[in-house]
């Protein structure tokens, strides 16, 4: 391996990408390879850092020092100041912390300390193309031991005292899931990664995915080994370019070393994965449509039971998973179970990733234990409303989750606590909404989403999703009264009991938590009145 | 491509068929690697959708009839997914976001100056056949939102303005 004196990481997340990361690339590896020093330092692109709206960012190390808003412009005065000088352009530095990957200590603040990174272990660390960077960063270390030294039973022991649960929604604990799998007897089963990933605000299980592919495929050889499945499926949305190329790439690589494929490690355990590519639809997240979808189908939920962990892919058992549950498995075989419940809350333990989006000063991507408060992630991580603006909503869990008020901001953020009022983690979108907008506004959004997404297999959800958005839009027109409001509770209450998947059945949520918890504001647009002024 | 039908099987006189052979047989060889794999349909679509931005009438046969299904689940399953299009479209295809974190971020405004410079309406093609502007939930880009996609390309932090120079780069 070759010695270089410093190691320039440029972000490569989508929307880094978006922000032109590439063309920054170029530039740095044109200006370093004139100044002459293309052996002394490797330029590479890394996954997502954290502050995605402050795109392109990169880190140079060893200093670890963080750029922000880096143009091509700039990339020149990097390259001459900070590596052939030494000195870091203050100028580009990044305003806050990122754990792990920033070093600076006179630049320490809070932020760091709350931040916890089990799951972007390796995120912005490491080259996502390379699989040697992932094993030297203990990568396949855990599928090495839990098939070589452990029994299927124990691999589910470890996962079921870990107290994992679901990462993508309904909080299903992960050891639970892969015994029923693991106890059905069948000739063929299956595992499934969910990077459907179509809830709004989303976009970890991308920047997962593309920051660290080895982490998925490890995590899938050991939930196949434990359940008995040989094959596994990496379901990607197919707007997803980037993440499909790298996961592709990188289980090329897990197969070239015999990571995939039969009898990895000696242990006569053979595994392999393949990419499917979704279309465009939302639903398709939805497990048994998902399911479908693989099948070549339309993407049309199925009646539950029978749960896919008893008859799923071709009516076989099959264990599906989101993204982030799977990122865990591997750290926790690797750690156990004890580490894993040192971090979060007794019923909730471990880290969530979530993504802040909207009216926050940090926008992006960031991992925190469980249970700490709103007003932390809002104020301590994310810095604040900005322009002087005032907090007003935060939606959590993306569209299908609950919309939480200024009241709610000390609330920890766990499973059971979001629940009490009326929300939900989902799929850890966060969106922070400041006082310049108005909940009806939001609301009507939000319902013309699931309008536009049912897959209008069922009649309560085809027909009650159009209706409430009419409803909505008679509120926001100021021409509401409050029989309306009666009317929509009564069927999203109504599609709640009775729809056949979670898409109908959760409309209610980000519709009643709007109800109930901006009321005042509710209100006066019976009245007439819309107190933001947007209606 | 303005003039494009959806293709009958039979070309009007004097018009050249969209389904002309040389397409049918590029649809063939795209299909091919999935004979006898209906659940790879999806996929098959993505192939031959990207030869034409979208999948005439005709195409679809040929889809059904290399993946041994019949024509009509061919057909429903292209008019679930966003992504496939039964109609001709133009030469890119800019997907919009509506959802609410874009909306949060002036998306409305950025998607009214969109349709306003290229004088179409959501769905529609520009009269040159250059663009299409379809909707999209969620890019995954949420971060730099508002944002759209045109083909594979991402691009975020979006005010009206940026438009005109960002559409100037496709042909
Ligand atoms: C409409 C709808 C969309 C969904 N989309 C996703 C998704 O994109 N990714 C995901 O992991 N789970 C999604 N889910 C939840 C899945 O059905 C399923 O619960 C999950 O993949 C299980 O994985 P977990 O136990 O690791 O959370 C969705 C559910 C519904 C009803
Ligand atoms: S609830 Fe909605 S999305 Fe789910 S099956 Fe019924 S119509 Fe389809
Ligand atoms: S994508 Fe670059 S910081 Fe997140
Ligand atoms: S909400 Fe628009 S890109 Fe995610």
């Amino acid at each position: 391996m070759e010695f270089y004196r410093a190691h320039v990481l440029v972000c490569g997340g989508s929307p880094c990408v978006a922000a032109g990361c590439r063309a920054v690339r170029d530039e740095i590896i044109r200006s370093v390879a004139e100044a002459g020093i293309a052996r002394e330092v490797r330029v590479i692109e890394t996954g997502c850092l954290g502050p995605c709206d402050s795109g392109p960012v990169m880190v140079v190390y060893p200093e670890g020092t963080v750029y922000s808003h880096v143009t091509v412009g700039d990339a020149r005065e990097i390259v001459d100041e900070h590596l052939v000088k030494g000195r870091p352009v203050d100028r580009l530095r990044h305003k806050g912390e990122i754990p792990a990957i920033s070093k600076d200590a006179d630049r320490r603040s809070h932020y760091f300390d709350i931040q916890k990174r089990i799951v972007l272990a390796n995120v912005g660390i490491i080259d996502p193309d390379s699989i040697d960077e992932y094993i030297a960063r203990d990568g396949y270390l855990a599928a090495g031991t839990a098939l070589t030294q452990m029994t299927p039973a124990q691999v589910i022991e470890t996962l079921k005292k870990s107290g994992l649960r679901g990462r993508g929604g309904a909080a299903f604990p992960t050891g639970l899931k892969l015994e029923f799998t693991a106890r059905a007897s069948a000739d063929q089963k299956y595992i499934i990664c969910n990077a459907d990933e179509g809830e709004p605000g989303t976009f970890k299980d991308r920047l997962i995915l593309e920051g660290d592919p080895h982490r998925v495929i490890e995590g899938m050889i050991i939930m196949g080994y434990a359940t008995g499945a040989t094959r596994g499926f990496i379901y990607i949305r197919g707007e997803y370019y980037a993440s499909i190329q790298r996961v592709e790439r990188g289980i090329q690589q897990a197969r070239e070393m015999g990571l995939l494929g039969n009898d990895i490690f000696g242990s006569g355990f053979g595994f392999d994965i393949e990419v499917k590519q979704g279309a465009g639809a939302y639903v398709c997240g939805e497990e048994t449509a998902l399911i479908e979808s693989m099948e070549g189908k339309r993407g049309e939920p199925r009646v539950k039971p029978p749960y896919p962990g008893t008859s799923g892919l071709w009516g076989k058992p099959t264990v599906v998973n989101n993204v982030e549950t799977i990122a865990n498995i591997a750290p926790i075989v690797a750690n156990g179970p004890d580490w894993f419940r040192q971090f979060g809350t007794a019923s909730s333990p471990g880290t969530k990733v979530y993504t802040l989006t909207g009216n926050v000063n940090n926008k992006g991507l960031i991992e925190v234990p469980m249970g700490i408060t709103l007003r932390q992630v809002i104020y301590e991580v994310g810095g604040g409303i900005p322009g002087g603006r005032r907090f007003k909503m935060a939606q959590t869990g993306g569209t299908a989750g609950g919309c939480l008020s200024e009241a709610h901001l000390d609330i920890p953020m766990d499973y059971e606590s979001l629940q009490q009022a009326g929300s939900a983690l989902g799929s850890g979108a966060l969106l922070i909404i400041d006082d310049s907008h108005c909940v009806v506004d939001v609301a009507a959004t939000l319902l013309h989403f699931f309008e536009h997404e049912s897959c209008g297999q069922c009649t309560p959800c085809r027909e009650g999703t159009h209706r409430l958005s009419q409803i909505v839009g008679k509120i926001q027109h100021l021409q509401a009264s409050e029989s309306d409001i009666r009317l929509a509770r009564e069927l999203a209450g109504m599609m709640r009991s009775s729809s056949l998947c979670a898409l109908g059945q959760s409309v209610s949520v980000p519709l009643f938590t709007i109800f109930d918890h901006f009321s005042d504001e509710i209100l006066a647009h019976l009245e007439g009145r819309c107190p933001a002024g947007v209606c | 491509m303005g003039g494009v039908h959806v293709c009958s099987g039979k070309p009007a006189s004097g018009d050249s068929c969209a389904c002309d052979d040389v397409f049918l047989a590029a649809v063939e060889k795209a299909v091919l690697p999935y004979r006898g794999r209906p659940e790879d349909l999806v996929l098959a679509l993505h192939d031959v959708q990207a030869l034409r931005n979208y999948l005439p009438r005709e195409a679809l046969r040929v889809v059904a009839r290399v993946l041994e299904i019949p024509e009509s689940r061919v057909f429903g399953v292209v008019t679930f997914y966003s992504m496939f299009s039964d109609k001709p479209r133009g030469r890119h295809i800019v997907r919009v976001c509506e959802s609410a974190p874009c909306c949060v971020m002036g998306a409305r405004e950025v998607i009214d100056a969109l349709l306003g410079e290229l004088g179409v309406d959501m769905g529609g093609t520009t009269q040159d056949g250059r663009f299409t502007v379809e909707t999209t939930s969620c890019l995954g880009v949420c971060g730099v939102a508002p944002a759209l996609m045109i083909d594979d390309a991402v691009y975020g932090n979006l005010v009206p303005g940026d438009l005109p120079a960002i559409l100037r780069r496709y042909e």
